[in-house]
C-alpha cells in the first residue's frame, strides 16, 4: 500500500525539478534548408554552445530545401516560425525583410568581423539595414579524379587552352568520360558551367557591377563568350547527357568513370565519403597565361532573427556567438565546403577544403552573376540563366540567341 | 410513411456527402476563383478585378507559358485519344472473349501498374530509359537497333511523347476495365441472335458490341480529356522537375500552376496569379465537360438491349 504514495511523491519531486529547470530555459529553434546538416549542428555545433549558455536551449528544426521558402512564408505568416531562420542571399531574404519577418540587426556588434562584401547579400541596397549574420559561402571550381590524371599523365589545367588539352587526353584515351556533366536539371548547367567559369570572360566583379549599374549588357562580349564555352564542354560530355541529372553526374564522377566535374566546394563530404579515388580540386582556367583567373565565392548561407520572436534576447545572444572565431572554426571543420565568412584565422583541417580555400589567395573572388538585384525579374533572371545555359549545351540555341534572351529579361523591367 | 409529410430523411442522408463536397470541393474553387481577382500590393490584397487574367493572356512571358502549356496538354489529350484508348478497347475485347485462358491474370497484369505509385513510375521509367545506368541503351544495341537509341526524356523533340507514352503504360488499365465491364453487360441472347444471323466474331464486334457499348466510350473520352488536364503534373513533377524540361517542352498547365503558385527556387511564390493560372484551367475544363454533357452525351442512343 505505501508504494505507490512513494511512486506519486517521487513523480512530484521529478516533475517540479523539471518545471523549475524549464523556467529558467529559454527554447530557441533554427528555420534551415540544410537538412544534411542535421548531425553537424546536433552532435557539434549546438552543444559547444549550450555549454557556455545553459539556459539557452538551442534546437535545429530543417526542412527539405525544395520546400524551406514556401513552408517557411507560411509559418511565418501564420506565426509559428522558429526564432532563429536560416537566410537564403540576396533578393530572397530581401523581400522577408521588407515583408517585416526578419529582423534588423544592424547593431549586433560581431558584425564588424565581416567584409562588407560578405554583409551586402544580407543588407539592404543602400545598407541601411543588416538583416542576417553572414554565415558560410561556397566556392566554385572543378573537382577530378587524381589517379586518373596520373593515369594519363595529365597536369592541373591553368588556362582554357589547358583546360581543353587536358580534356582532349582524356576523350582521346577513351576510359573515362571527360567530364560529368548533364542538361536534365538545367541548374547545373548554369551553376557549375556559366556562373563557374564565365567571370574570367566578363571579368569577375567588374563586369558583374557594370550590369548592375546598367554600363554592360549581357549581350556584350565577355558574357557571350561565357555561352561560347558552354557551347564548347558538349562534346566532352557523357553521351545522353541531355537525359543525365544532377545525381547521375554525382554517381558517374564517384564511380571514378568520369575524370573531371564541374563544381562547387559544397560536394566535399559527400565525395569524400563515396569516392575510393583520391580527389584534387581546381580553380576555374583564367583566359590565357597573362590573365587572371576568377572564381565565385559564393555567399549563400546567413542567419537571422524572426522579426516576431518571443525570445529576442536569447536570439541575439545566439546571433553574436555565431558571428565568433569559435563558430567559424567549427562550422567550416565539421561541415568542409562550407567556408566562414567571417574574417577570423582559423585552421581548416579537411586537405580538399584546403584547396578550395587556396583559391581564394590564387584567384579574384565573385559571386554569381544574376543573384544580386538582377534576379528580380519574371522570371528571377538566375532561372531564366538555367535553361538558358542548358538550351546552349544542347545545341538548340546559339551563344547569341542565349545571351540576347538573359538581356531581354533585364530589359522588361530593369532600370539601372 | 406518409407521402405528403416532409421527407427529412433525405436531408439527413444527404448531408455528409454535400457537407465534404462543399469543404473540399466547393469551397477550395470558390476561393481560388476570390484569389484571382485580388493582387498583392504591399503586403495587403487589393482588388484588380480582371487584371490578372488580362496579365496572364496579353503580357509575353505569361502568355508564352500559358500557351506552351495548353498546347502541350492538347497533344497529350490527342495521344491518350489515339493511343490509351484503342488499346484499352482492343484489350477489353480480347479479354471478354468467353473462355479465355489465363484472362483473369492478364487483366491484373495490365491493371498492375495503374496502382503503383507516380512517383515509382517515374523513378522506374527513368531509370529503364537512362543513358548511362538503363537497361534499354544495353538492349537495344543487342537487338540491333542501337544507334536509334537517344536520350528521349532529355529532348525538346521528344521528351513529352516519351512522358505521354510512359502515363500510357500506367493507366491503360483503368479505361480497359471500364470497355470490360461494358462488354460484360452485353446479354448472350444478343450475340446469339447476330451469330444466328451469319455474323463472325469480327462484324459482331463492329456491328453489335461497339454500339452498345458507346456510352462508355463517351465516358471514357470525358474522363481522359480531365485527366489530362488534371493527373498530368504528377509525372511530369516526378520525371522532369519543376521546370518541366528540358526548355519548358513538357511543361503543362499542373506543372505551369505549381511554380506559379509555390514558386520555383529562386523564383518567389505568387499566391494570386498561380490562382489565375489555375482558374483558367478550371474553366478550360468546365468547357470541355459542358460540350460534352450537352453536345455529346444527351444525343448518345442507349439501347435496351
Amino acid at each position: 500500500m505505501k508504494q505507490p504514495i512513494l511512486r506519486t511523491a517521487l513523480f512530484a519531486a521529478v516533475f517540479s525539478a523539471a518545471a523549475a529547470s524549464w523556467a529558467d530555459t529559454t527554447v530557441l529553434t533554427i528555420e534551415s534548408w540544410r537538412s544534411d546538416d542535421q548531425a553537424i549542428w546536433d552532435e557539434k555545433i549546438i552543444p559547444v554552445f549550450e555549454k557556455q549558455y545553459p539556459d539557452i536551449d538551442v534546437q535545429f528544426k530543417p526542412t527539405t530545401p525544395t520546400e524551406y521558402n514556401a513552408a517557411l512564408n507560411a509559418r511565418l505568416a501564420g506565426g509559428t516560425a522558429g526564432d532563429i531562420i536560416t537566410c537564403r542571399p540576396f533578393d530572397n531574404a530581401l523581400a522577408m525583410y521588407e515583408a517585416g519577418n526578419l529582423a534588423d540587426i544592424k547593431s549586433l556588434e560581431g558584425l564588424a568581423n565581416f567584409s562588407d562584401v560578405a554583409k551586402a547579400a544580407w543588407s539592404t541596397d543602400n545598407s541601411d539595414a543588416t538583416f542576417c549574420v553572414p554565415m558560410a559561402s561556397v566556392i566554385h571550381g572543378f573537382m577530378y579524379n587524381k589517379d586518373a590524371f596520373k593515369e594519363l599523365g595529365l597536369t592541373v589545367p591553368k588556362t582554357e587552352a589547358d583546360f581543353y588539352a587536358a580534356l582532349d587526353a582524356i576523350k582521346a584515351d577513351g576510359s573515362y568520360v571527360p567530364m560529368a556533366m548533364g542538361t536534365k536539371d538545367a541548374w547545373e548547367a548554369a551553376t557549375m558551367g556559366y556562373t563557374n567559369i564565365g567571370p574570367a570572360y566578363w571579368g569577375g566583379e567588374e563586369g558583374r557591377m557594370a550590369l548592375i549599374n546598367g554600363t554592360a549588357k549581357f549581350t556584350d562580349d565577355g558574357f557571350v563568350e561565357g555561352f561560347k564555352q558552354m557551347a564548347k564542354w558538349t562534346p566532352y560530355l557523357g553521351s545522353g547527357f541531355q537525359a543525365q541529372g544532377y545525381t547521375d553526374s554525382q554517381n558517374l564522377f564517384t564511380l571514378g568513370r568520369a575524370a573531371i566535374y564541374p563544381t562547387g566546394s559544397w560536394e566535399i563530404t559527400g565525395f569524400q565519403e563515396n569516392a575510393d579515388f583520391e580527389l584534387g580540386a581546381f580553380a576555374p582556367p583564367a583566359k590565357d597565361a597573362d590573365s587572371e583567373c576568377y572564381i565565385s565565392d559564393h555567399t549563400d548561407i546567413g542567419i537571422g532573427m524572426n522579426a516576431n520572436s518571443k525570445n529576442k534576447e536569447a536570439a541575439l545572444t545566439f546571433l553574436e556567438w555565431t558571428s565568433t572565431a569559435e563558430f567559424a572554426s567549427l562550422l567550416t571543420n565539421a561541415a568542409p565546403g562550407f567556408f566562414s565568412l567571417a574574417s577570423h584565422e582559423f585552421d581548416v583541417e579537411n586537405e580538399l577544403a584546403q584547396e578550395f580555400m587556396a583559391m581564394r589567395g590564387e584567384c579574384k573572388a565573385t559571386i554569381r552573376v544574376a543573384h544580386q538585384i538582377l534576379g528580380r525579374g519574371e522570371p528571377a533572371l538566375s532561372n531564366e540563366l538555367w535553361t538558358l545555359t542548358a538550351n546552349v549545351i544542347n545545341g538548340t540555341m546559339t551563344a547569341e540567341a542565349a545571351a540576347q534572351g538573359a538581356q531581354d529579361n533585364l530589359d522588361a523591367w530593369f532600370k539601372p | 410513411m406518409t407521402r405528403s409529410g416532409w421527407r427529412g430523411y433525405i436531408v439527413f442522408f444527404l448531408a455528409p456527402a454535400t457537407l465534404i463536397y462543399t469543404i473540399f470541393a466547393i469551397y477550395p474553387i470558390a476561393e481560388s476563383l476570390r484569389l484571382s481577382l485580388f493582387a498583392e500590393r504591399d503586403s495587403a490584397a487589393l482588388f484588380v478585378g480582371f487584371d490578372n487574367y488580362q496579365k496572364l493572356f496579353t503580357e509575353p512571358y505569361w502568355a508564352e507559358q500559358f500557351w506552351n502549356a495548353f498546347k502541350n496538354n492538347v497533344w497529350l489529350f490527342v495521344l491518350h485519344m489515339l493511343i490509351q484508348n484503342p488499346i484499352a478497347l482492343a484489350l477489353a475485347a480480347i479479354l471478354s472473349i468467353p473462355n479465355l485462358r489465363g484472362a483473369a491474370t492478364y487483366r491484373t497484369i495490365f491493371f498492375l501498374p495503374t496502382l503503383l505509385s507516380v512517383v515509382v513510375i517515374g523513378f522506374i521509367w527513368q531509370l529503364i530509359l537512362s543513358p548511362l545506368w538503363g537497361i534499354t541503351p544495353a538492349f537495344m544495341n543487342f537487338i540491333g537497333a542501337g544507334s536509334f537509341f537517344a536520350p528521349w526524356l532529355g529532348l525538346e523533340s521528344s521528351a513529352l511523347t516519351t512522358v505521354t507514352l510512359i502515363s500510357i503504360w500506367q493507366y491503360v488499365g483503368i479505361p480497359m476495365m471500364l470497355f470490360y465491364a461494358a462488354l460484360l453487360n452485353i446479354p448472350e441472347e444478343t450475340l446469339e441472335a447476330a451469330r444466328i444471323d451469319g455474323l463472325n466474331g469480327w462484324w459482331i464486334f463492329w456491328k453489335v458490341k461497339l454500339p452498345l457499348i458507346l456510352p462508355t466510350l463517351g465516358l471514357v473520352g470525358i474522363l481522359t480529356y480531365i485527366g489530362n488536364f488534371t493527373a498530368s503534373f504528377d509525372l511530369i513533377y516526378t520525371l522532369q522537375g519543376g521546370l518541366a524540361g528540358p526548355n519548358g517542352s513538357t511543361d503543362v498547365m499542373g506543372t505551369f500552376m505549381f511554380r506559379t503558385f509555390f514558386g520555383f527556387q529562386a523564383q518567389l511564390g505568387d499566391v494570386n496569379m498561380g490562382a489565375t493560372v489555375a482558374s483558367s484551367l478550371f474553366f478550360i475544363i468546365l468547357l470541355g465537360v459542358s460540350v460534352y454533357l450537352f453536345g455529346v452525351q444527351r444525343r448518345l442512343q442507349r439501347y435496351q438491349a
